[in-house]
């Protein structure tokens, strides 16, 4: 997959005619953190791409960049059509403060998200684990990527590390890999059907 | 990248306005379903963009795939998609309020889908 790539992929791969209903997951974490790894290995398409420009309501808080007013933030998504009737759209996303108004719209009637950890850089989660449980109400859960120099600490260590709530889930993943991608998607929808929420409201 | 023929769109992102300047944009996310009504030819005043979009759309597509395609912002597809629909050439498939969330129902649905990958 060449995701440097501006060459418009080649269209053409229609859902079912039965799909009339479509959900959403998010797969947010830091840069590089294999969100779109974990979208490959499991959409049936391949992952396409969008670029939105926004303009950065906190100008500023990129040391980097003091002066710049318009970002580019890309989206890369994949798509599983779930059963005959359902689409299942997985939408990858940073989840930083300064693109908050651009993933807010993206968080709206969401499932959930899947927040991706990479344990050599743990504080890179930080500002998108505070902006899921602060501006949101969507449930999720949290995956940890095992990278080969990764330090091998115990979930449970990253769970107190993160300051996660005793329910929220949290499982080891190779985001290459299709079956251990497909059992983070299901943590989270099982995690998601516990939701207060689920207990009585049918869409 | 040709905007030229959206000068007269607001083109500013659904997703920052929530879509509170047009109220018909409120329903369409970029997981949104549409599809071409077959039967509808498009105007000939539409521009050559909003051809290629209804072209695509001769199957069921998501509105994030559909910018994907075209290489465009999803918050500038939704503004030709919202338009489109208006004139009678794009139907919304999916049958779903934009806010609600999914039922217990249909997660259930997703889950058993998932357990047979
Ligand atoms: N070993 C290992 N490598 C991984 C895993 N997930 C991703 N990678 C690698 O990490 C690199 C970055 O992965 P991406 O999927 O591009 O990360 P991303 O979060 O989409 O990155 P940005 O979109 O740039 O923020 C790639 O070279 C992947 O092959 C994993 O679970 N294990
Ligand atoms: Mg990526």
């Amino acid at each position: 997959m060449d995701s440097a790539s501006s060459d418009r992929p080649v269209p053409g791969q229609h859902l079912a005619p039965t799909v009339a209903r479509s959900v959403k997951i998010l797969v947010v974490g830091a840069f590089g953190v294999g969100k779109t790894t974990l979208i490959g290995a499991v959409s049936e398409i391949d992952p396409l791409r969008t670029e939105e420009r926004i303009t950065t309501a906190s100008v500023g808080i990129d040391p980097g960049q003091p002066n710049k007013d318009t970002t580019t933030v890309a989206m890369d998504f994949g798509r599983i059509t779930v059963t005959e009737d359902i689409a299942l759209y997985l939408f990858g996303t940073p989840g930083q403060r300064r693109f908050w108004d651009l993933w807010s719209g993206l968080a709206d009637g969401a499932v959930g998200a899947l927040v991706m950890i990479d344990t050599r850089h743990l504080e890179d989660s930080f500002e998108v684990l505070d902006q899921l449980e602060l501006r949101t109400r969507i449930p999720f859960a949290v995956v940890v990527n095992q990278f080969p120099d990764s330090p091998d600490y115990p979930l449970e260590r990253v769970r107190a590390a993160l300051d996660l709530l005793p329910e929220t889930p949290i499982v080891e993943c190779d985001a290459r890999d299709r079956q251990s991608a497909v059992l983070t998607l299901i943590t989270l929808v099982e995690h998601a059907m516990t939701f207060p929420v689920f207990q009585k409201v049918n869409a | 990248m040709d905007t030229e023929e959206y000068r007269d769109h607001p083109v500013r992102s659904y997703v920052l306005t929530s879509g509170r300047a047009h109220p018909s944009r409120n329903t369409l996310r970029p997981e949104t379903l549409v599809r071409a009504v077959e039967s509808r030819p498009v105007l000939s005043t539409a521009g050559r963009l909003e051809r290629e979009l209804v072209q695509l759309c001769q199957g069921t597509l998501a509105l994030a795939e559909v910018a994907a395609y075209l290489a465009l912002p999803v918050s500038l597809v939704a503004v030709m998609v919202s338009d489109l629909v208006d004139a009678g050439n794009l139907t919304i498939r999916s049958n779903h309020q934009a806010h609600v969330l999914p039922g217990k129902d249909i997660l259930e649905k997703i889950l058993d889908g998932l357990r047979k990958l």
